[in-house]
């Protein structure tokens, strides 16, 4: 086993071992805002032709899910070691910057995608879900919980205290999800929110991952795919550069 | 051969009250095969030098070779030399003590080191703490784990910083017969402590920090043999006067003078005499490691 393999299948058992809180929890708030919005929007609501609400919901949901849930692996798994003191551990081993960057994000990926399937099985029995492209499916995953995963090396190097971790996460990360279009489509909010809305990059994230099941998204998935694309490696640089300098963690 | 050198390492901390100075130009050299204590007071700067060592930190200036692996430069190669015994008591809340040894040992490529892990939770005292969670273990017992940890990649040079801090009599012994054992089969040492009698009975060589400099640099013995020889120790219930208090080290109700000869003990007692007081339990003991340690302390300042 190489030693990057070790530090990642920790960070997975880490997670696993209170999947209660980080896997079954963030599943049932999701299914809470589809009985919710649900409810309320169903008939009320069509965003494209010949899908309904509740279904146009969905992978908007799943998305934000994978997004919040890789972002909450890295980062809350880093500024607890740092407070509690055991990144030592890991500083004092051979593990390079690579290692450190390919064990944190792979490991958010996985926790992201696990949340993203256990929403997505559980709102399947409210609505009939097409797939017209697994392909961009997959993609758009991958790239946004790698992105998050990113991110959150990123918050859990910068962060000092957990109060700086959760403005994080409450001003930046949960702004940005929430504005991205998961509840609607861009189209119908007034011009100035629209053109806002195309600054920013979970925008692509979502409506690529969502043109992955219903064929229609507010912009060409080939230009979200180059957006995020894009977005994903500015990230992963930061981060990679942040562990190589040993930004907060060596002094 | 040197396991370690150390060539003239700064380390300056920027603070809102203006720069710090935790490390001025240290400097010496440790033999494969020693075991070196590193002395000072709280704030001498020791365990900056050994976060610098361990790559915890990075030295203002200066450089570490670690069995000819610069500590900057090498790092992957310096860290697989050094077993690091940290001094916070710090442990994964997530682990039980076996789980915490093999993803140690993961993170240094080894997978399949059970039969190590074994024989060191054996020399240490955890074999029947093996499956418990670290969060249950007392202070004593995630000590002994953080040696463990630090030596789960069998590696060449041990840095142990203040292993005993707050820890019993018998951990204290089977810790140092474990590290004694290490160091006979060849492994290379180096220890900070405040218990000087341990590092005076464990260490061939010792280097005194103070402010970050290094004031003392010598085998114990050596250092031993230089300081007075003799130490005038006697109680008394009453208070010394000032000009004979400046020159004692006084603990409690024990009076101690540092004494060359036999015409120093006698002025000693003859003035306490003359001040009118009663001295009890008078004992001439030699000089040990905490009288050479107060010694180099007080008269570099």
């Amino acid at each position: 086993m190489r030693g990057w393999q070790a530090l990642f299948y920790k960070e997975i058992l880490r997670f696993w071992k209170v999947a209660f809180q980080t896997v079954a929890a963030p599943v049932l708030t999701a299914l809470m805002y589809l009985l919710i919005f649900g409810h309320v929007l169903e008939d009320r609501v069509q965003v494209y032709e010949g899908v309904s609400y509740t279904s146009f919901l969905i992978p908007g949901l799943v998305m934000m899910s994978v997004l919040q849930n890789a972002f909450a692996n890295s980062s809350s798994s880093l500024i607890q070691s740092k407070m509690m003191g055991n990144l030592v551990f890991i500083l004092l081993t051979p593990l390079s910057p690579w290692n450190w960057f390919c064990a944190y994000v792979l490991s958010s990926v996985v926790r992201g995608v696990a949340v993203g399937l256990g929403v997505l099985c559980v709102t399947m029995w409210f609505t009939p879900l097409q797939v017209v492209a697994p392909w961009w499916i997959f993609i758009f995953g991958f790239l946004g919980a790698g992105m998050l995963g990113a991110m959150g090396v990123i918050a859990g190097l910068w962060a000092e205290k957990f109060d700086q971790m959760a403005a994080f996460q409450n001003f930046v990360i949960m702004p940005m999800t929430f504005l991205s279009g998961v509840f609607y489509s861009i189209h119908s909010l007034p011009d100035f929110w629209e053109t806002a809305s195309h600054f920013n990059p979970f925008f692509y994230m979502i409506d690529g991952f969502r043109y992955g099941f219903f064929g229609q998204s507010d912009v060409s998935p080939w230009l979200s795919l180059l957006l995020v694309g894009s977005a994903w490696f500015v990230v992963s640089t930061i981060a990679l550069h942040l562990l190589k300098i040993g930004f907060k963690i060596r002094g | 051969m040197l396991a370690l050198s150390f060539q003239s390492v700064s380390k300056i901390f920027q603070t809102p009250r203006g720069s710090l100075q935790a490390l001025d130009g240290v400097s010496f050299d440790i033999q494969k095969g020693e075991f070196f204590g590193l002395l000072g007071p709280n704030g001498a700067g020791k365990t900056t030098l050994i976060s610098i060592l361990a790559g915890l930190a990075k030295a203002t200036s200066g450089r570490i070779v670690v069995n000819g692996f610069d500590v900057q430069k090498d790092a992957a190669q310096t860290r697989m030399q050094l077993g690091v015994v940290p001094q916070e008591l710090v442990f994964d809340p997530f682990f039980n003590v076996r789980e915490a040894l093999r993803f140690q040992s993961g993170y240094f490529g080894i997978s399949k080191n059970d039969d190590w892990i074994d024989e060191l939770l054996n020399s240490l005292g955890l074999t029947d703490k093996a499956n418990s969670n670290m969060r249950l273990l007392s202070g004593g017992m995630k000590r002994r784990v953080l040696v463990a940890q630090a030596l789960v990649h069998k590696p060449p040079v041990i840095i142990l910083d203040e292993p005993t801090a707050g820890v019993d009599v018998e951990l204290r012994q089977t810790l140092w017969q474990f590290i004694a054992k290490l160091n006979r089969e060849g492994h290379t040492v180096l220890l900070t402590t405040h218990y000087l009698e341990e590092a005076e009975a464990l260490c061939g060589r010792i280097a005194m920090l103070k402010q970050g400099r290094v004031v003392a640099l010598d085998h114990t013995s050596s250092l031993l043999k230089n300081a007075s020889s003799n130490v005038l120790r006697f109680k008394l219930d009453e208070q010394l006067p000032p000009e004979l208090a400046a020159q004692a080290r006084i603990t409690g109700r024990i009076v101690q003078f540092p004494a060359n000869d036999a015409q120093q003990i006698e002025n000693y007692l003859s003035a306490v005499r003359l001040a009118g007081l009663k001295a009890q339990d008078i004992e001439i003991r030699k000089a040990d490691l905490e009288d050479v340690f107060l010694d180099v302390m007080g008269s570099s300042s």
